[in-house]
């Protein structure tokens, strides 16, 4: 009899690969799925800067996948993921993470290319009780019912609580062998590990979302703010994970690169923004997002003065690219650090 | 690489990972088994995803070489399937 089939959704953290695994485990053939939506925390974006060159570079996904020796998918959802984070049915939690929403997205996507592939069923590594909002007893049959994936549905690791689906009627796994875990402890998660021999293993502290994050939804609400809609792009959402944003003015930011890495990463913006160069001494690039006349960009100029390492020279020379303009060089007094507002930094 | 196919080419330059990840998935859809694809990128990332990536997929990272800012994988697309669980 051929091999039940099943697509695991990966986030890249414990649960899912310990929900993955115990399915393996069953002798049912399991692919991975992971959805990048824009504002996924990759360890490697973090890599971007020099300092955190000693941590690993890994996509946490893509290191699950070779642990347990199985394929992953990686689908670009950034388009269709606009709608889950502007317009949340279930609104946002702790800051704009839109969690139940997402997680009814995620799933329905899981299930839509399960049953595109020819897959039999889809798992993820759900614990009831494990996220405030996503994962309770209430909300997880939400996120069955609006998914659209009903029974196809198997979460492993609390399976024994709700009730069978699919997999353990069909006999395609035996559901005295799924687990009945419950709560935000992770003991019994740390347990199964062991058990398998994982020793290693992401534990992201706040999920494997940038939105969960205060400042990155400081950010992402200050854009929405300045630009008088909430509409964004890729690139938008991406430069919040990089660099130094301060708002001086209401009409434009200044982005400056924390180091050589960032440097390197916002280099390749120059040609879509107003940008600084220091020319004098060692310090940031500088792009300017938004509308800022010449007395906005001598002001900028003297705020990145202020964080590179002419900060106490009598004058900086920065050269100034305006956004399809012209290129000109000027020479500012650093700002000192008592006129950098606190308020300025979003 | 003499004897084998010119290499197609995908820049993936100023994207983060996952992207040029994704980016590759998507192109080597369209490939054949021994086909060469040559992918210039400038997260230091995808230096690690995608020879992960095409680890679990059963392609061959041929050559990774380095330039100014950004660097090139040369990779040599698997059969389909070259990877089960179990194996």
């Amino acid at each position: 009899m051929a091999k039940a089939k099943a697509v695991a959704l990966i986030s890249g953290g414990l649960d899912s690969l310990l929900a993955a695994r115990v399915v393996l485990g069953q002798g049912v053939h399991v692919e991975g799925i992971n959805f990048f939506t824009g504002c996924c925390v990759e360890g490697h974006t973090h890599a971007i800067r020099k300092r955190d060159s000693e941590k690993p570079k890994r996509n946490n996904a893509l290191w699950v996948a070779e642990q347990l020796g199985i394929k992953l998918h990686i689908i670009d959802v950034v388009e269709e993921y606009k709608d889950v984070l502007l317009n949340p049915k279930h609104g946002y939690g702790a800051n704009l993470n839109p969690c139940l929403d997402c997680k009814g997205f995620m799933v329905r996507k899981a299930d839509e290319w399960a049953v595109a592939h020819g897959f039999d069923f889809l798992l993820s590594g759900e614990v009831i009780g494990q996220r405030p909002m996503s994962q309770r007893m209430d909300t997880m049959p939400v996120v069955v019912r609006e998914s659209g994936a009903g029974e196809r549905l198997l979460r492993p690791l609390c399976a024994k609580l709700l009730p069978p689906t699919l997999a353990e009627t069909r006999g395609w796994v035996d559901r005295e062998q799924l687990h009945d875990f419950s709560g935000r402890s992770r003991k019994p998660q740390m347990a199964l590990a062991e058990k398998y021999g994982f020793t290693e293993y992401a534990q992201p502290a706040g999920g494997c979302c940038f939105l969960t994050n205060r400042e990155y939804s400081s950010k992402l609400g200050d854009l929405w703010n300045a630009r008088g809609h909430r509409e964004y792009e890729l690139d938008d959402i991406l430069l919040l994970k990089v660099g130094r944003h301060l708002r001086p003015r209401p009409n434009f930011k200044l982005i400056l690169g924390r180091e050589e890495g960032e440097n390197n990463y916002l280099r390749g913006y120059c040609s879509q923004f107003s940008h600084l160069r220091i020319l004098s001494h060692r310090g940031p690039l500088g792009l300017i997002d938004g509308a800022a006349d010449r007395d906005d960009l001598l002001l900028a100029a003297r705020l990145a003065a202020r964080f590179c390492q002419g900060r106490d020279a009598a004058q900086v020379e920065i050269e100034v690219h305006e956004h399809g303009g012209e290129t000109w060089t000027t020479l500012v007094r650093p700002m000192p650090v008592a006129e950098v507002l606190r308020e300025w930094y979003v | 690489m003499s004897g084998q196919s010119a290499p197609e080419h995908l820049d993936a330059r100023r994207l983060l990972c996952p992207l040029p990840v994704i980016r590759t998935q998507d192109r080597i859809v369209d490939m054949r088994a021994g086909d060469i694809l040559a992918v210039c990128c400038s997260d230091p990332g995808a230096r690690y995803d995608i020879p992960a990536w095409c680890r679990i997929n059963g392609h061959k990272i041929l050559e990774i070489s380095e330039g100014d800012y950004e660097f090139t994988i040369t990779l040599q697309v698997g059969e389909s399937d070259a990877v089960q669980p179990g194996d």
